[in-house]
């Protein structure tokens, strides 16, 4: 595949890895912000082939996992609905809200369906003009676009029936957040190469000068990630601190123009709170005043839901970096796949999934003593 | 439905139309002269061999000695038609790929159909024509079966049950907890085609090139490797839902014993991976219906994917991991950056990621 295996060769990677050795004296911390970039860096072992001293935190950048609890509620609310459409991506299906998952409510008679783009559940609001048509539309900015598009031609097809459940959050504010905290550990970033594909990067260099750190925008294929992070370090070592871009196929400085300016025709900044981590001002968007009559929480007045946090999960220190996955006393004991407490075991992006799924809770000898294939 | 069209109803081979009903009808399931008609006209043509024509409650035939082998099989898959095959091929390949994989010889199939009443008769003799071709391809007789009909709304067009009895060969010993230490593990083609045919349609994505099933019978195959290389093989599968790592997982689990696989040597068509990577699936996890995956002891292995690669259905066969005594119990890939992760036994599905 052109554009992928190019960036997935496995002596190139070796190459970088032992220049990345070559040129680390001293132990670095750097968040990769996307959960993306979390899965592959597990998938293909990259952090493997790091010197020992360089640890990669895992950032908040999963949608699935940030969507708060009471959202997930509402939408399990909204979803069970009588006249009620409910579309989603495949992965939120089986995010636990307090009592159930829209998996369940689908077992029970809610018609809940996966679709791939939001404008799929357009046309279902036009081919079902007697239902209504919900579209879970959460995400970081890569996915706004298409969610703003939905509304907009619903709005301009004169689309009754059509509404948005949106949960979108942004990036820059959730750096501004990693680094006010007075236990932040993070030194260096890789911001997200998809969401700069949307939004560019002309939004980072002022949190670059304000908090001295090196931000590299980085892609999500094992040489990108080496480099993004063989960029970084070159900075840190250098105790240079600016913005980068190693995703250059893909990302410019301003950014896809006719992307944002839909997104600033449908959206307007508001608070929102992150799950796990708690309210960050100006750290999402909503449907602005003239898509607010699109806006499911409005259309369907949900209230009376029950929403209470599994005492016993910790995603919230997960997902600001504070620990890793196999740090949380539940685990693979109490939170698997299978059952999960909280949304980081849910999403396939999900730092807690990524570390189960591959293995990571085995002990690093145990894999290394798992040796190679001689096929 | 692309590719595989139902045949007209009209210019159907069948001398005594049941032309008033173009669709399937609740007395279709009634055990009258319309479940009747169906048989004689639709079910027999098609199947016809003596141990069914007796129409009897039971089929009675020789199997000749040994020790036998039975499995059964529902089939419920949507869309019923798919490019690369429909659920007719489906019913019939699925039995007796479960027969040859266990060891045995497959001779005689049931068939039993659960349709929806409203439920296309063109579409049923299309995919009982598709039944037809597969088992004669395969060299299996369809001897037994039933109809139902049920009320519209309470099914979804066609359900098709399938069991069938083999043959064991002699002097084979094959079971999901025989691998041993050693082994070299083979797969007999590109793994995921059944899977991202059936997404790409039941989703309605569209990809430049059209991915088809791989939809086949593998008792030929099969009997081509036990000739060559019968007493060397420990185990057979074939990767159907849950894909290659399913499988893999639990002859580890079954044998207790670690797989290892070199996930560069997986063989995965270009299109399939390219859709895998556009909804953000691992092929490994994506189901086929036309692969087996071999367990053989290493001094046959050479021999065993020579004996695959000169069978058309083999051609594209790998040899990819093998068996250790190291992490038992666990499938544990190398990746392309040469590091080890391990791959578990996914929940349910795999399901596509939001970006």
């Amino acid at each position: 595949m052109k554009y992928l295996n190019e960036f997935r060769d496995g002596q190139v990677a070796k190459r970088m890895a032992a220049e990345i050795r070559q040129i680390t004296t001293r132990p670095w911390k750097i968040m990769e912000i996307c959960g993306g970039q979390t899965h592959s860096i597990i998938r293909n072992g990259i952090d493997q082939m790091l010197p020992p001293g360089i640890e990669m935190i895992h950032g908040p950048g999963c949608p699935v996992c940030v969507t708060p609890l009471a959202l997930i509620d509402k939408a399990l609310a909204i979803a069970a609905q009588p006249g009620v459409i409910f579309c989603s991506f495949g992965d939120m299906l089986r995010v636990p809200g307090t009592d159930s998952d829209l998996f369940q409510v689908k077992g029970r008679g809610g018609d809940v369906r996966i679709v791939y783009s939001p404008l799929d559940a357009v046309e279902l609001a036009a081919r079902n003009p007697d239902k209504q048509v919900v579209f879970f539309g959460v995400g970081f900015e890569t996915t706004a676009p298409a969610n703003a598009m939905s509304v907009h031609l619903a709005r301009q097809r004169g689309l009754k029936n059509f509404s948005l459940l949106v949960s979108h959050v942004l990036v820059p504010p959730a750096i501004e957040a990693i680094m006010s905290s007075p236990e932040n550990k993070v030194q260096a970033f890789l911001a997200a190469g998809h969401v700069c594909s949307v939004m560019g990067f002309w939004e980072y260099p002022p949190l670059a000068d304000k908090y001295e750190i090196p931000i590299v925008v980085t892609g999500f294929e094992p040489l990108d990630l080496l480099d993004g992070i063989r960029r970084a370090i070159i900075q840190l070592e250098k105790g240079e601190h600016h913005v980068e871009n190693a995703y250059e196929r893909i990302v410019t400085y301003a950014g896809n123009l006719g992307a944002q300016q839909l997104l600033a025709e449908v959206f307007e900044l508001s608070d929102r709170s992150w799950r796990g981590i708690g309210l960050i001002p100006n750290s999402g968007w909503r449907l602005n005043d003239n898509y607010r009559k699109f806006d499911a929480e409005e259309r369907f007045q949900i209230s009376g839901i029950h929403t209470e946090e599994s005492p016993l999960c910790k995603a919230g220190d997960v997902l600001r970096g504070a620990i890793k996955p196999e740090s949380c006393p539940a685990f693979g004991k109490e939170c698997t796949p299978r059952h999960p407490l909280g949304a980081t075991m849910v999403s396939s992006e999900g730092a807690c999934a990524a570390y189960f799924n591959y293995g990571r809770f085995l002990s690093a000898e145990e894999l290394a003593n798992s040796g190679a294939v001689h096929a | 439905m692309p590719e595989k069209t139902a045949p007209d109803f009209s210019s159907w081979s069948c001398p005594l139309p049941l032309r008033d009903y173009p669709t399937i009808v609740m007395g279709h399931g009634g055990g009258g002269k319309l479940g009747n008609e169906l048989v004689e006209h639709l079910f027999l043509p098609a199947f016809r061999n003596p141990a069914l024509e007796n129409l009897g409650d039971a089929a009675i035939f020789e199997l000749g000695s040994g020790r036998l082998a039975m499995s059964t099989d529902s089939f419920v898959v949507q869309p019923l038609f798919f490019p690369g095959g429909s659920i007719g091929e489906l019913a019939v390949n699925g039995t007796v790929n479960d027969l040859a994989v266990s060891g045995a010889e497959p001779k005689f199939l049931s068939a039993s159909f659960i349709l929806e009443e409203g439920f296309p008769l063109a579409q049923l003799a299309a995919v009982v024509n598709a039944m037809a071709e597969s088992a004669a391809k395969a060299g299996v007789r369809i001897v037994t079966g039933d109809t139902k009909v049920v009320e519209r709304g309470h099914g979804d067009g066609c359900y098709i049950n399938t069991a069938g009895v083999g043959v064991m060969r002699q002097g084979i010993s094959v079971g999901p907890n025989r691998a041993q230490p050693g082994d070299v593990v083979l797969v007999s083609g590109t793994i995921g085609d059944h899977g991202m045919a059936i997404m790409s349609v039941r989703e309605g994505l569209e990809f430049e090139s059209q991915i088809r099933s791989d939809c086949a019978a593998l008792n030929g195959l099969i009997a081509d490797v036990l000739d060559a290389v019968g007493t060397s093989v420990h185990a057979m599968r074939d990767p159907t839902r849950g894909g290659l790592a399913s499988t893999l997982n639990e002859i580890a689990t079954s044998s207790n014993v670690g797989i290892e696989i070199d996930e560069l040597k997986l063989p995965v068509r270009s299109e399939v991976q390219s859709a895998c990577e556009l909804l953000g699936l691992d092929p490994v996890y994506v189901a086929n219906e036309g692969k087996a995956v071999f367990f053989v002891a290493p001094e046959a292995a050479d021999r065993a994917l020579e004996v695959l690669r000169a069978h058309p259905l083999g051609r594209n066969a790998e040899r990819i991991g093998m068996v250790t005594t190291q992490h038992p119990r666990m499938l544990v890939a190398r990746t392309a950056m040469g590091a080890n992760r391990v791959i578990a036994t996914q929940i349910g599905e795999q399901l596509p990621r939001i970006c």
